[in-house]
């Protein structure tokens, strides 16, 4: 920030690049001029100076032209900002206000203010703890390999491959499916008794594996069903980086007598970089939410995520405090802590990234 | 070189993005504070005529057999039209149920409450309206009535059935196991729970089947005869008592050699009715439906349900349902009359004969429909006689609390843990602690 203002123009050039009224733009000279002179303006002083010079008044259209340059641009991307502030940004701090209160749970409606009161329910309570850990064994088993597979296959798809417009469709299939016909699908591949692949296993001579029960095993499971929906669809995305990256840069490296492999780890992707940074924060974001599979894979009818809550994410507490045990304001405390923590990996995960594939650029 | 270009460009960059933020602000705050404490709950929504097009909403789960009824009604009535939803798990239902009351809006005209449920209704009445009238009175057995009927004389729920138990029974298992498959016979062997274990050792000595279809169904089945299972009559909550820990160490103590280790209601649950999975199951009146579903109609080659006319340790009512209507329906005057009418004593007799929900009707359990009634499925037997029996064996009426369906819920949890090889001892500790979580 401070580097580029230094550099004099951008600031000012925009002021005469954006008024066209006379006014506007004899104050940006007026800057220009302090600039020049190399003088510090004191902040108060130009502008007290405007209309101590008398400004002359604006006729109507031209302050509608001006209203026009200044609020349109604003006015163009007001949707989102106005959805974001409804769907998005509300929300989160009515979730916050919420969380400060009791929740009288046979009238369905809010309590006293009982300060940080859920917070410490929320904090201590051994459930809540059991799925952080739940949740990130999932997100661990889950976007790790995912990632690496989906570059994997990128780097795939990128070749000169004959139908690439088909494989390039079948990779994306698994994302166009419902997540919840998704699960019934492996639901009946992973049912403990009568299921797909422990009937399989039988078959060999194994042990048969108890999905629903064991807990690392129910995590698998699960990270399965989101690996093979996202996988696809994160590399489509790494798709597209890939085939931005200049082919010279190919060629050169080729000349200098790089094969294949070393290629895809000094020019593909120190060049899909940002790419890179964008999927994981996203994929970080998206695998600490996990809901819908531990959900519909849970087939007790408490869909607690497994009676000992061996499954049970995160999000998943929070819609079982909030829902079913009708407590919401506890439910708004685990969301609050699940929103910073996921704040902190994202952050955390984002410079990561960076420092890593910098480190490798150089 | 030092930043110079303050002033001019600066100010009014600070000066909007001030703005914005407190915009942002505003529009947070405001929106927080208008939801904050708008419309209340328990206020009676505005009256309003059936409009062209409208129609009366009612949600169902499970089977309450109402189909046909609708239709007909819906033939008669062309200004009232009905339109039914159907849930499958009452679970899902109160999850659904749960999250339209908090929102207070959503919610159809009629709704569909598990009988466990209805404590948590009587305890906020103002949200429901009130059923009572001269017409109803008497309608129904009087354990049913009061348990939808507040302090001061409200009635907040039409009750549809009863659920008093039997036990149905696989006389083709049974006869395999060398055990013998006359009702009347297999009756005799299990009117004490310690039979009823007895026997089922017996059996899976001789069969690859299990003898019940899940610990939490014998649980409950078990738990309908405990006068005070979680709940103390002031609704103070007291789940370390004597007979719950009973009913909990029997039922997880025979898991291992008895149980198929299934959940109720899971997809294994399921697949047992038709795999052979178990050779008996706690079975009230609408359990049948259930039965002829899930085994499929017509049964199997081979396989012959029966019901016996016993239930192990006297009687015991498992569910039956109720109509409510709540405060927020904008056509509580005909959606009165629509829930009068289906739960009438004749409409109930079609029910039952249909689908197997028994009446809790007064007039119909006396009806001779009812007394004669058979099942083909059940190998002819006489159910309307059988479960009038079982009606009338019923002693306890266990207390249910507002917080009954709730625990329950966590209770069936701690048995499914067991089930699935977890601590018995751990899990009930585990048990203890969600339930002081829910107060």
């Amino acid at each position: 920030m401070a580097r580029r203002r230094s550099e004099g123009g951008p600031a000012a050039r925009r002021v005469s690049a954006n008024a066209a009224s006379a006014p506007a733009s004899r104050r940006a000279v007026g800057a220009h001029r302090w600039r020049r002179a190399g003088l510090e303006s004191p902040a108060g002083a130009a502008v007290s100076a405007a209309p101590a010079g008398g400004r002359p008044k604006l006729v109507r259209r031209q302050r509608l032209s001006q209203w026009d340059v200044k609020l349109s641009p604003y006015l163009y991307i007001s949707p989102f900002f106005i959805v974001f502030g409804l769907v998005g940004l509300f929300p989160l701090a009515y979730t916050g206000y919420l969380s400060l209160h009791d929740w009288e749970r046979l009238y369905y409606r809010q309590g006293e203010f009982i300060g940080l009161e859920n917070y410490r329910f929320v904090l201590t309570d051994p459930v809540f703890l059991k799925s952080l850990v739940n949740t990130f064994s999932i997100f661990l088993m889950s976007s790790v390999p995912q990632v690496i597979v989906a570059v994997a296959v990128a780097a795939l798809l990128d070749t000169r491959l004959r139908g690439r417009t088909f494989w390039r469709m079948s990779v994306l299939l698994p994302f166009v499916v419902a997540p919840t016909a998704a699960v019934l699908i492996f639901g009946s591949l992973f049912a403990d008794k009568y299921g797909v692949i422990n009937a399989m296993l039988d078959g060999i001579g194994l042990e048969p594996i108890r999905w629903h029960v064991d807990r690392w095993w129910s995590h698998l499971a699960i990270a399965g069903m989101v690996n093979w929906r996202w996988t696809g669809y994160n590399a489509l995305i790494f798709l597209a980086a890939m085939q931005a990256v200049p082919r010279d840069l190919y060629e050169s490296a080729a000349l200098d007598g790089a094969g294949r492999i070393r290629q895809f780890f000094h020019v593909t992707l120190p060049m899909i970089r940002p790419t890179m940074i964008f999927v994981i924060v996203t994929s970080t974001i998206g695998g600490l939410q996990i809901f819908t599979e531990p959900r519909l894979f849970d087939d007790t009818p408490q869909r607690e995520g497994g009676p000992d809550h061996q499954y049970m994410t995160s999000t998943l507490y929070i819609y079982v405090k909030g829902i079913e045990d009708q407590f919401y304001g506890r439910a708004s405390a685990a969301a609050w802590v699940l929103f910073l923590i996921i704040v902190g990996i994202a952050l955390l995960n984002f410079a990561l990234t960076r420092l890593l594939t910098r480190g490798r650029q150089a | 070189m030092r930043i110079t270009d303050t002033g001019p460009v600066r100010r009014p960059t600070s000066y909007r993005r001030r703005l914005a933020i407190g915009a942002v602000t505003a529009l947070v705050l405001g929106l927080t504070a208008a939801c904050g404490g708008d419309d209340d709950p328990t206020k009676s929504a505005d009256q309003q005529q059936l409009g062209d097009g409208e129609t009366l909403t009612i949600t169902t789960f499970g089977e309450f057999g109402y189909d046909e009824l609708i239709e007909e009604w819906n033939k008669e009535n062309p200004d009232v039209q009905v339109e039914q939803t159907k849930v499958s798990l009452w679970d899902d239902w109160k999850n659904e149920l749960n999250t339209l009351l908090q929102a207070n809006e959503g919610l159809p005209d009629i709704v569909a409450i598990e009988g466990d449920f209805m404590p948590a209704l009587v305890a906020a009445p103002e949200r429901w309206v009130d059923l009572s009238g001269e017409d109803v009175d008497g309608r129904w057995l009087e354990f049913k009535s009061d348990a939808a009927t507040t302090a001061d004389g409200k009635l907040l729920g039409y009750a549809t059935d009863a659920g008093p138990e039997a036990i149905c029974y696989r006389a083709d298992l049974f006869q395999k196991a060398g055990l013998p498959t006359d009702r009347a016979e297999v009756a005799a062997l299990m009117t004490t729970w310690e039979d009823y274990y007895a026997l089922g050792e017996q059996f899976v000595a001789k069969s690859d089947a299990q003898w019940y279809d899940a610990s939490g169904s014998v649980a409950q089945a078990m738990l309908n005869q405990v006068e005070f299972p979680f709940e103390q009559e002031d609704n103070t909550v007291n789940v370390e008592n004597d007979e719950l820990r009973a009913v909990y160490d029997t039922v997880t103590g025979n898991a291992d050699a008895l149980s198929t280790g299934a959940a109720q209601w899971s997809d294994d649950w399921t697949a047992g009715f038709q795999k052979d999975g178990f050779a008996t199951i706690p079975c009230p009146g609408w359990m049948r439906s259930n039965i002829r579903d899930n085994t499929g109609n017509p049964a199997p080659k081979g396989v012959v349900w029966d019901v016996a006319d016993v239930f192990p340790g006297g009687g015991g009512n498992w569910g039956g349902s109720y109509l409510t209507i709540p405060q927020s329906s904008p056509h509580q005057e005909p959606a009165k009359e629509f829930a009068a009418w289906i739960t009438a004593p004749e409409q109930q007799i079609r029910i039952f004969e249909q689908y197997g929900n028994f009446p809790s009707q007064v007039a119909a359990l006396e009806d001779p429909a009812l007394l004669k009634s058979a099942d083909p499925y059940f190998n002819d037997a006489p159910v309307g006689e059988i479960f009038s029996n079982r009606a009338s064996a019923i002693t306890t009426q266990p207390y249910h609390g507002p917080l009954y369906s709730d625990i329950l819920g966590k209770f069936q949890e701690a048995i499914t843990r067991v089930d699935q090889g977890g601590d018995a001892k751990e899990s009930w500790e585990t048990f203890v602690t969600e339930v002081a979580a829910l107060q």
